[in-house]
């Protein structure tokens, strides 16, 4: 090999070697690496466009049950809300002096519904219902809300496609706005 | 519009704080704020053997002895100074707890007395078993300890955090300093600039938000924009020199300095970094403000400058015409403040502060204004102004443009009325 070409092959090794170091250490070479399981284990966000919505579905109907045994005590039988929000209806309200805020008339991700109450709710025991659960639930607002049908049953791909009334509302942050 | 669980203000209502006040103001208790309440009215119901010429009892036999308290609390006659929190919540889960900013000077906040806004309860966390996941786009997913946080280089900085919504825009307005603004405090807070921690992580192309999670019962999610998280965003583990206090994320928070207060996640275990945001319920749901036309302002994460009177203010009572220091707070998410103008006559007129040192970025600053009160009906109020010009609005203008649905972010001017007897009320209320 001529030394011109040897030289640059050693050259390559050795930035090679410091680009391996430097993706092994951080510059205080502190904390450990976290492993796919460990990240997975703890990884519960749920993307506006519905990435890592786990697999799984539930229906409606299920749902129904999992609301009366497990939310409609904070929340109301119907989700007309209670020591909770309320979680349905409100739809046309937005632009007027008593605007209704709920997961149907404000809220612009469907997606967000699964994220929020598998990690938060029911109040008392939350991240304790299975993703099945956390499906059917949300499928039963969504139709409460006028937003899915009764006998619908609610998987990743079909959550991420719900348009939410309220989606296109939402714009940036124009202050100073005043005075 | 009827928000039960909306929390981050609770107006007008009566508070376990003013009826305590008011419980040991009947009891002749010193809770009254030095010169405001009359020393002669003091001195009528308390124990004369103890005035000029008699020596005082406590002078005749010796204190407590050293050791009587291991970790001090307040003295006895100052138990009236707590936190302002409703007695009326639906549920004390999700719910805010206020700074009694009328009772305190200066412009650090007593770690006792800090602001709190949870929203799913307080955990007790041991930092022993605590860790903080940082992962997404990076090159080198991490988990540190508490320890391996605080190996880290460490800094300390003062700054302000006041909850978005301090207070809402609607009536009933609160009756005190506290009732309207007492979702702010402010401490020196000791930990690791998020840069370094990023750093050691290696951020890839495309990272252009970090989502935060609380290891809190809400696992509390916000989305941070990356510039803010390379400016001067802190790994924070130490308030006021001791470790966080459990209300304010023990063992570690994160401090989003200037940013609206729920995103300075609390109880901090996850840093995900990433191309979009999450679009959290928080982010959505919450913390977004409604316009009157119905559209709505997401990510509006600074709060704009703000000051007011803490002395004298709504509540306390001017025992006497003649010399009384107008003192009070300002700040701005935007940097330091520039200066604060006071009126002391209803705002026809304006008269330039004098500002404490130090004035900090980010930070409370205390300001002054000597004044001689005549007797006569007064309105006085504060206005800042910040180092970008920006000057405090009025909550007429404020209503003008945003309605009264806009809920957070609410920094008008709140002017005190002074009454002819030295009562000092809610001029707006
Ligand atoms: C012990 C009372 C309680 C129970 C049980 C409960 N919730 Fe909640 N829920 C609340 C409270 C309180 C809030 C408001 C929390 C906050 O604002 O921080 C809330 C908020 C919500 C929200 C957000 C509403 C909005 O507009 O932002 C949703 C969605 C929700 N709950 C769904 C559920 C579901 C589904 C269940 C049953 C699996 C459930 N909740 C059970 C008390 C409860």
């Amino acid at each position: 090999m001529p030394a011109h070409k040897l030289c640059i092959a050693v050259l390559a090794v050795l930035g090679l070697a410091s680009v391996t170091r430097a993706q092994e250490q951080g510059p205080y070479g502190i904390g450990r690496s976290a492993t796919p399981a460990e990240i997975a284990g703890w990884n519960i966000d749920i993307g506006g466009d519905g990435e890592n919505l786990p697999p799984g579905s539930g229906s409606v109907s299920h749902g129904r049950m999992v609301f009366d045994q497990q939310c409609a005590a904070c929340h109301g039988a119907k989700g007309e809300g209670g020591v909770g929000d309320k979680l349905v209806g409100g739809q046309g309200t937005l632009a007027t002096t008593n605007p209704v805020k709920t997961v149907g008339s404000y809220w612009p991700y469907a997606s967000t519904l699964f994220d929020y109450i598998r990690r938060a709710m029911p109040q008392n025991a939350p991240q304790s219902l299975s993703n099945e659960d956390v499906y059917a639930v949300s499928a039963y607002i969504l139709n409460m809300n006028g937003l899915l049908p009764a006998d619908a049953t609610l998987h990743a791909k079909r959550l991420s496609r719900i348009n939410m009334p309220n989606r296109n509302t939402f714009v940036g942050d124009p202050r100073p706005d005043v005075p | 519009m009827t928000e039960p669980t909306d929390v981050d203000n609770d107006l007008g209502l009566p508070s376990r704080r003013r009826f305590l006040r008011e419980g040991s103001a009947l009891l002749g208790g010193a809770v009254m704020a030095g010169g405001l309440a009359g020393s002669e009215a003091l001195a009528a119901s308390d124990n004369a053997d103890n005035l000029p010429p008699n020596v005082p009892e406590w002078m005749k036999a010796p204190g407590d002895p050293m050791g009587s308290q291991l970790y001090g609390t307040p003295s006895p006659f100052e138990k009236g100074v707590i936190k302002n929190i409703p007695d009326n919540l639906p549920q004390y889960l999700s719910a805010s707890g206020r700074t009694p900013l009328q009772d305190l000077d200066g412009i650090i906040t007593p770690n006792g007395l800090f602001y709190e806004r949870h929203h799913g309860g307080v955990p007790t966390i041991d930092p022993a078993q605590h860790r903080l996941m940082l992962h997404g786009l990076v090159d080198r997913p991490l988990i540190f300890t508490m320890d391996d946080i605080r190996r880290f280089p460490s800094e300390s900085h003062i700054y302000f955090l006041e909850c978005s919504g301090n207070p809402n825009y609607k009536k009933p307005y609160g009756k005190t300093a506290s009732d309207l603004v007492g979702l702010l405090s402010c401490a020196e807070w000791t930990g690791v600039s998020l840069k370094v921690v990023l750093q050691e992580a290696g951020l890839q192309p495309g990272a252009k938000w970090i989502v935060a999670e609380g290891a809190d019962a809400a696992a509390m999610t916000r989305s941070i924009p990356i510039e803010k998280c390379l400016e001067d965003a802190m790994l924070a583990y130490s308030q006021n020199g001791e470790r966080l206090r459990p209300q304010q994320g023990y063992p570690l928070r994160l401090l989003l300095p200037g940013f609206e207060g729920n995103m300075s996640v609390k109880w901090l275990r996850r840093l995900r970094v990433a191309a979009e945001p999450t679009y959290s319920r928080e982010e959505t749901s919450k913390y977004t403000d409604l316009m009157p036309n119905g559209s709505v302002r997401e990510f509006t994460f600074y709060m704009e400058a703000k000051s007011i009177i803490t002395r004298p203010s709504g509540g306390q009572r001017l025992s006497t015409p003649g010399f009384h220091e107008i003192s009070g707070i300002a700040w701005s998410g935007h940097g330091k403040v520039k200066r604060v103008d006071v009126s002391v006559d209803d705002g026809k007129s304006w008269q330039e502060a004098q500002l404490q040192e130090p004035v900090l970025t980010r930070a409370l600053t205390r300001f002054r204004l000597p004044w001689q009160w005549d007797g006569k009906p007064a309105v006085i109020q504060s206005r800042a102004t910040d180092v970008t010009g920006y000057v405090q609005p009025t909550l007429a203008e404020l209503l003008a443009v945003r309605g009264d649905n806009y809920y957070y972010h609410n920094n008008a001017i709140w002017p005190w009325r002074i009454a002819a007897n030295g009562e000092v009320s809610n001029a707006s209320a």
